[in-house]
């Protein structure tokens, strides 16, 4: 039985993109700070832009790792990852609009009173700004809008190549069968995991992190990429579980959902211990230029930064610590869609302080336009679901996958 | 009932029965040792004995022995330190990391590579030890009501921290270690026949009977450790790179220090196991268990490791010019071309080039080139610690006050020694522990094992009388399947072959059920017409191969029905 989005699901979709737009609109319409209102549209763009892009990353990461580790447990689901990072296309397409937005407009900044620009997302693409600033001048080597481009295109140039060649070979071994494909298969994910192991530090450089242009962080490409990680597996888990309510993915069994919880527990606590590490150090050492981006946050969103801190480690700590729990739809159901808007706040926290300053808050606009953007990936996933058999066909693995139990 | 696919590489090579596994491991505890063992036995405990007499020395005379100097007051001490806690991360990675992934080819190298850890641990914890000087007072370290003399310590210092961190680490691990060891001591104990070794080995093993309840506490534990160990795995090295990382010296104050000093760990710690299981594979005749393949995936393991450790000085590189703090800049510009440029070389190619080699299939299976590669990684990696130690230290803020650090014979010596009695610990082990886990190899026997995976093992075994009858229950079952399709195509033969296109609904019969209809279908009749081309003969036929409901077809005269719905569908 192939799998086709029903009638309810899409109208539920449609419905969910339509309340998100209202919200977003309205929430722009009755803004009463218009001095900030350029800068919070801009910064929304391009957090659920990186967000959505980030999850589908992940499971492309993930699904190239379980082709180089030879899993054999996950075969069970390869489809659901091939669907979850067919979503980097439109991820890449969102996120090169907000690029090209911000480049035409150097940097996105608003005029203030004065007569000052301020409110930019990428203060570094302003030469006013560089003008007058002597770290930025230090940096231009780095951060300016060639180098930008040219790393934005190799980025997408290889992640979307390799999804394709991951998705082409897993198609046609359904057909051919043989190791010939899975061999290959094989190759080209230590290949990419390579690529990706620079490349995923790099573009949280030149797209995040050049937020606040004047701070750095070695450890910074690492955390990001902690978080990307776990919430391409918590969509993975939601995603499963809609499909199995729906009596697809029969041969996906508890085993299987309870090894999918496992690496939700897991990478909760290794985003965790990646944030810890980068903030303990760095507020143990109370060094001005470092330090700064930490205070910045205790005193303007303490609320959100340390709510999303605890959120983000303790809910899957103790919900997820027992075994019952990993095996258990409700909660697990409950636990994902909780670390979803944890996680969010994340990537709000990584950006929009940078962006707007104290003045960052969030309200219906961030609402409606994380809910346009999620309606638009659920649509696309499930429609790359719908392409191709939910079970892959001659996989060599799939004989213990179909009899995996723990 | 798991399966293992048929491409993945058998994990015991040859055929090897139960028995054979317990007599390959206990051999070399039973029997004598050979004389090599002696010769290193020798060697190891005299360069250990010089070791400790070294740090005599320096505990009677004072840390002025050692090279140190007032800007450079960390060197080898510290270095040393690193290196061996680094070393003796890779045994509990193996023995909980792996276990938690149900990574199989672990079992044959977790017993020896726990082992490795729990003395690396203690050579490590030497250092801290004899650098404080004054040991009768090391008590200091610990917390204390100041009546005992101490000062409460400082709860602020990442090396207080070091002291809870290491010995939780080296408890647990302790412990993990030894719960796998139960069972294969009671092996050892039954099998004795001096009684001292009996009474010896039966106290190792705390009683041991081998009861379903032992086993069941006995994995239930070694899960709970294996969650508790993966945490301590990665803090222990994490709050090493504390010791650095907290401080606000240009070269150490960096974010990244944690994960990849977790990850360079990894590296060393596995490199390591290489140099020493390659030798004890070969010296013990354990070829069968520890081959080609588990040394491929452990090269595997320190290609990765090796390359986040690359990426990791890279991104340290990098961001000491992007971050526009000079002194960061320069710290780093010292290191690659300062006065110590040879040891920076030598740590970027040791630990970041030489890995790399690994992505050719040749090279990662090739022992010998394994053996090589995995020397020049743990000379890098106490490269990487020197590295990191000294070149930012000794060229710092006031450049009249820059110097070198030039080691002394204490220094050597004290290295030197722990090298040396960290292989008294581990040829001790060798001769006396079982070094593989027994009993945690036997699991995968029959899934992995090679003769098991190719079919040849029912051919070893046959001369076993239960395996016989087995084989011969196998051999009449395929009798009556052979019987059984001869059968049928007779019968076929007989009432003409139907097909599904021209199916009729053969539950119109009465006498024939859905379940029936089915049964027939699979035989090969179809239709009506080939049921009233049926004899008495036929149905004898047909009850031998369904086997049920004797006679049935006979008494509801099957063919006088099938022709009469025959003309009526006409």
């Amino acid at each position: 039985m192939e799998f086709q989005i029903s009638g309810k699901a899409k109208k539920s979709i449609i419905t969910a993109a339509v309340v998100g737009l209202i919200l977003f609109l309205v929430g722009v319409f009755t803004n009463n700070e218009p001095e900030y209102l350029k800068s919070r549209v801009i910064s929304n763009f391009l957090i659920d832009s990186l967000f959505f892009l980030f999850i589908s990353l992940g499971a492309l990461f993930f699904l190239a790792l379980q082709y180089a580790t030879e899993t054999g447990w996950s075969v069970a689901i390869k489809r659901v990852l091939e669907g979850v990072s067919s979503y980097v296309i439109i991820g890449a397409i969102t996120v090169c609009a907000v690029f090209a937005y911000l480049s035409f407009t150097d940097g996105g900044y608003t005029v203030n009173d004065h007569g000052h620009h301020v409110g930019h997302v990428y203060e570094w693409m302003d030469h006013h700004m560089v003008e007058n600033d002597a770290i930025l001048q230090g940096k231009s080597g780095f951060l300016n809008k060639t180098f930008f481009w040219g790393a934005t295109i190799v980025y997408f140039a290889i992640y979307l190549l390799f999804y394709r060649g991951f998705r082409k070979r897993s198609l046609q071994e359904d057909l051919e069968g043989g190791t010939k494909l899975h061999f290959k298969n094989f190759a080209k994910a230590a290949l990419f995991l390579v690529l990706f192991g620079y490349t995923s530090s790099t573009f949280t450089w030149h797209w995040i992190m050049s937020i606040d242009a004047h701070w750095f962080s070695t450890l910074y490409g690492w955390y990001v990429f902690s978080g990307m990680w776990l919430t391409a597996m918590v969509c993975t888990m939601l995603l499963i579980m809609y499909l199995k309510g729906k009596g697809h993915l029969e041969k996906v069994n508890d085993s299987h959902i309870h090894d999918l919880g496992k690496w939700i527990f897991a990478l909760s606590f290794l985003w965790s211990y990646l944030f810890f590490s980068q903030f303990m150090l760095y507020w143990y050492a109370n060094m001005g230029e470092e330090v700064v981006y930490y205070l910045f946050r205790f005193e303007n969103y303490k609320v959100i930064f340390w709510g999303m801190f605890i959120i983000n480690f303790t809910i899957p700590m103790l919900i997820l610590m027992s075994r019952e729990a990993k095996r258990h739809a409700g909660i697990l159901i409950v636990v994902c869609l909780i670390i979803i808007v944890g996680h969010w706040t994340d990537v709000y926290m990584l950006i929009t302080p940078g962006v707007m300053g104290e003045h960052g808050k969030i309200g219906i606009i961030e609402l409606g336009l994380f809910l346009v953007f999620a309606s638009g990936f659920v649509f696309w996933v499930l429609n790359t679901l719908t392409k191709a058999p939910l079970m892959p066909k001659n996989h060599p693995y799939l004989d213990e996958s179909k009899h995996h139990e723990i | 009932m798991h399966k293992e696919s048929a491409i993945r590489e058998p994990l015991i090579l040859g055929h090897k029965t139960y028995h054979d596994i317990t007599e390959d491991v206990c051999r070399s505890i039973e029997g004598k040792a050979p004389k090599a063992w002696y010769i290193m036995f020798g060697i190891a405990l005299i360069v250990g004995l010089y070791g400790v007499g070294c740090i005599l020395y320096l505990l009677g005379t004072g840390i002025g022995t050692w090279g140190l100097n007032k800007t450079v007051e960390w060197a080898w001490d510290i270095t040393n330190f690193v290196w061996w806690v680094g070393i003796g991360h890779a045994g509990t990675l193996i023995s909980a990391v792996l276990l938690l992934f149900r990574q199989k080819w672990r079992m044959a190298i977790n017993r020896s590579a726990e082992a490795m850890t729990i003395f690396a641990v203690f050579m490590a914890g030497l250092f801290p030890l004899i650098h404080m000087g004054r040991l009768w007072v090391g008590y200091w370290v610990l917390p204390i009501p100041n009546q005992f003399g101490s000062l409460w310590v400082n709860f602020n210092s990442p090396l207080l921290w070091d002291v809870f961190a290491i010995s939780t680490y080296l408890s647990v691990s302790l412990v993990f270690w030894y719960i796998g060891l139960l069972p294969d001591f009671a092996t050892i104990r039954d099998r004795a026949k001096s009684p001292v070794a009996k009474r010896v080995y039966s106290v190792l093993s705390f009683g041991w009977s081998g009861r379903a309840k032992h086993w069941s506490r006995f994995e239930i534990v070694s899960l709970v450790l294996a969650g508790l160990a993966t945490p301590l795995v990665f803090s222990v090295h994490s709050i090493v790179s504390f010791d650095f990382a907290t401080s606000v010296i240009p070269g150490w104050h960096t974010t990244i220090f944690p994960p990849y000093f977790v990850a360079g760990a990894v590296f060393s710690g596995f490199a390591m196991v290489q140099t020493l299981l390659l030798v004890l594979r070969k010296g013990m005749k354990l070829e069968a268990y520890i081959h080609t393949k588990h040394v491929e995936y452990m090269n595997i393991v320190i290609m990765v490791t090796g390359s986040m450790v690359g990426v990791a000085y890279l991104t340290e590189l990098f961001m000491s010019w992007y971050s526009g703090v000079e002194y960061e800049a320069y710290a780093f510009l010292n290191r690659a071309t300062g006065p110590y440029w040879w040891a920076y070389t030598c740590m970027m190619t040791a630990n970041v080039l030489s890995p790399q080699f690994m992505w050719f299939k040749k090279l990662r299976r090739s022992l010998l080139f394994t053996f090589f590669i995995s020397i020049i990684v743990n000379i890098g990696m106490w490269f990487e610690r020197f590295v990191i130690i000294v070149t930012s230290i000794h060229q710092d803020y006031l450049p009249s006050s820059w110097s070198m650090f030039y080691p002394t014979w204490v220094d050597i010596g004290i290295y030197i020694g722990t090298i040396g009695l960290f292989f008294v610990f581990y040829l001790l082990y060798a001769r006396y522990f079982p070094v593989l886990a027994i009993s945690e190899v036997k699991t995968i026997l029959k899934s992995s094992g090679e003769s098991y995976k190719n079919g040849s093992a029912e051919i070893h075994t046959s001369h076993s009388k239960i395996v016989h009858t087995e084989m011969e229950e196998v051999a009449v079952e395929e009798e009556i399947v052979e019987d059984k399709s001869e059968k049928i195509n007779s019968l076929i033969s007989k009432i003409g072959a139907g097909s599904m296109d021209n199916k009729d609904d053969l539950k119109l019969i009465s006498g024939v059920g859905p379940v029936l209809e089915k049964t027939l279908n699979s035989i090969g009749i179809y239709s009506f017409e080939q049921v009233s081309k049926m004899t008495k003969s036929e149905y004898d036929l047909l009850d031998s191969i369904t086997g049920s409901f004797p006679g049935r077809a006979e008494r509801d005269d099957w063919a006088a029905q099938a022709k009469e719905l025959m003309n009526k569908t006409k």
